[in-house]
């Protein structure tokens, strides 16, 4: 399953093309109909993402950092502010919890977002293919989500947001309800293929390790309402091994330096 | 029946076993016990224990039900009954599941629909049907129209709920994969429904066989709601009993033959 390392197709973006993605003094909140109350979700977000760049949000859990990332997606409207995609395709989603559509086998899964554009049929089963190659879920091509593990059924979301190709990948705490061996196996995979395919990618976690792990950048959010505190380059390059990166003292600099911004940014 | 195992003795494979043998023996029992009520039905009727002319053993019924067989009688009333409640179904369940989806997707359209659907809904179907033999008459046509309004709103209430239990990620799935309008109706609201959709055809395959029981008694001419009221006025206690069970086993068909399209239209959902 592994592909040789010489495949990467990554950086071949000049640095000072303009981003992907940007975001300027963005605020979100909610309106409580029923107790006439205001929640002010985010405050004051900004930060750039280049292309090709991976980029990981780490914050407390209700941060507002999964707002942030439907407002990219077009999922959610933005009180304001401004968000700029610079893409001639709009955001793919990986979702948090299975998303994964019961009444669809896999291969029909991972042909979704392909039907619904009215790709031709052997145009879909071979892209279908080679992303079920990809993502190693070709023995469950006519599986139904049902019979799958929760890694597997996120294989599916991921291959799913990859299929038609789109330039941002906007992935929302995708690993985050599997267990650790099942996380680290899927990290690495997630990192492979991204070498691969140099996509942007904006990866949403509560987890200091996971941000680390993958990232080229780690933006760290303050709890709600959430703002960025903090932008940190993660110094290690590619293709990572996910486990040996762990020898690293650098790895556990970085780690302490996140949790002792989680730990103070202060609670408004 | 011995299934061998490398690791396990004979006797291990047999305590292994036990529990799921013990399960057949239940699931014969099952099946025998409503022969065993008919049973006692069919002795304490021979023995005078209960009064013949309300209850006539079954083995009477049968004898009558076989006449009925022979001279075909029978089938043209079920060939009736079963014409009316497939037309009427038909015209219930489709504009049903229709207008369960698109009132359960659009919120705005529900604020402003909603309240007249939860208006009609109480109105017995039965109270209504003297009101329906005026306007459609005796024939076919009113039998078809009082079977759609009572299948009409069990289908559009069980796919409104279904509709509006849809997770929202797969409408956000739907979304973020570029999904018109029409793609959420059909791809997503559809398929999530399918199981509340099917819950409200069972339900209504049983509420017809009432309603049609029921309009026959008052208007027509043949049918098997009919048969059991023209028994009645000719106090034909076995023919009557001959229609009593033939309406019963039509309706569980029908239910088992939409429990075996749900499990070929349905198959991810628990049954």
């Amino acid at each position: 399953m592994n592909l040789p390392v010489s495949e990467i197709g990554r950086n071949s973006v000049p640095v000072d093309a303009a981003p992907a993605i940007e975001v300027q003094n963005l605020v979100k909140a909610f309106y409580d109909v029923a107790g006439d109350r205001i929640t002010l979700a985010t405050t004051d977000v900004n930060f750039t993402v280049r292309r090709g760049e991976f980029v990981c949000i780490v914050g407390p859990s209700g941060c507002g950092k999964t707002t942030v990332l439907r407002i990219l997606a077009g999922l959610e409207q933005l009180l304001s502010g401004h968000v700029r995609i610079d893409s001639t395709t709009p955001p793919a989603m990986v979702f948090q919890e299975a998303s994964v559509l019961p009444w669809l086998t896999v291969a029909q899964n991972v042909a979704f977002p392909l039907s619904l554009k009215g790709v031709p049929r052997q145009k879909q089963r071979e892209r279908v293919s080679e992303l079920l190659a990809l993502t190693g879920l070709t023995d469950f091509a006519d599986a139904r989500p049902h019979q799958l593990s929760g890694g597997m059924k996120q294989r599916v979301s991921v291959a799913r947001a990859l299929v038609d190709d789109r330039d941002i990948l906007l992935m929302d705490e995708p690993f985050g309800a599997l267990d650790e061996q099942t996380r680290l196996t899927l990290q690495q995979e997630l990192l492979r293929i991204w070498e691969r395919t140099g996509k942007t990618v904006v990866f949403i976690t509560h987890s200091v390790d996971e941000a680390l792990t993958l990232a080229d950048r780690v933006l760290v959010m303050s709890p709600r309402p959430g703002t960025i505190v903090a932008d940190l380059a993660v110094p290690f390059g590619r293709p990572r091994d996910v486990v040996e990166m762990r020898r690293d003292k650098r790895f556990w600099d970085l780690t302490y330096e996140v949790w002792r911004l989680l730990a103070t940014s202060p609670e408004r | 029946m011995t299934t061998a195992h490398p690791s396990l003795s004979p006797e291990e494979i047999e305590r292994l076993k036990a529990p799921a043998r013990r399960e057949n023996i239940y699931r014969i029992l099952s099946f025998f016990s409503p022969l065993l009520l008919l049973l006692i039905w069919e002795v304490a009727a021979q023995a005078a224990l209960i009064d013949r002319r309300f209850f006539p053993p079954p083995s009477a019924i049968a004898g009558t039900a076989w006449q009925m067989i022979v001279s075909l009688e029978l089938f043209e009333h079920i060939g009736a009954t079963l014409r009316r409640v497939a037309v009427g179904y038909a015209m219930g369940a489709i504009p049903g599941v229709l207008l369960g989806l698109i009132l359960g997707l659009s919120t705005r359209i529900r604020r402003v629909l909603g309240p007249i659907f939860a208006a009609l809904y109480p109105v017995p179907k039965i109270a209504i049907l003297p009101l329906i033999l005026l306007i459609f008459g005796v024939g076919d046509a009113s039998k078809f129209v009082v079977i759609a309004i009572g299948v009409f709103f069990l289908m559009f209430y069980n796919t409104l709920g279904g509709v509006m239990q849809i997770p929202q990620i797969y409408l956000d799935v739907a979304r973020n994969a570029g999904a018109t309008k029409f793609q959420t109706f059909r791809r997503i609201a559809l398929p999530s429904a399918m199981p509340s959709i099917f819950t409200g055809l069972k339900l209504a395959a049983g509420s017809s066989y009432i309603i049609i029981a029921a309009a026959e008694f008052l208007g027509a001419r043949s049918g098997v709601g009919f048969f059991i009221w023209a028994s009645w006025q000719t106090f034909a206690v076995s023919r009557m009993f001959v229609g009593i069970v033939v309406i019963s086993v039509m309706g569980y068909l029908t239910i088992l033959a939409l429990e075996a399209l749900e499990r070929r239209f349905v198959p991810w959902a628990k049954h």
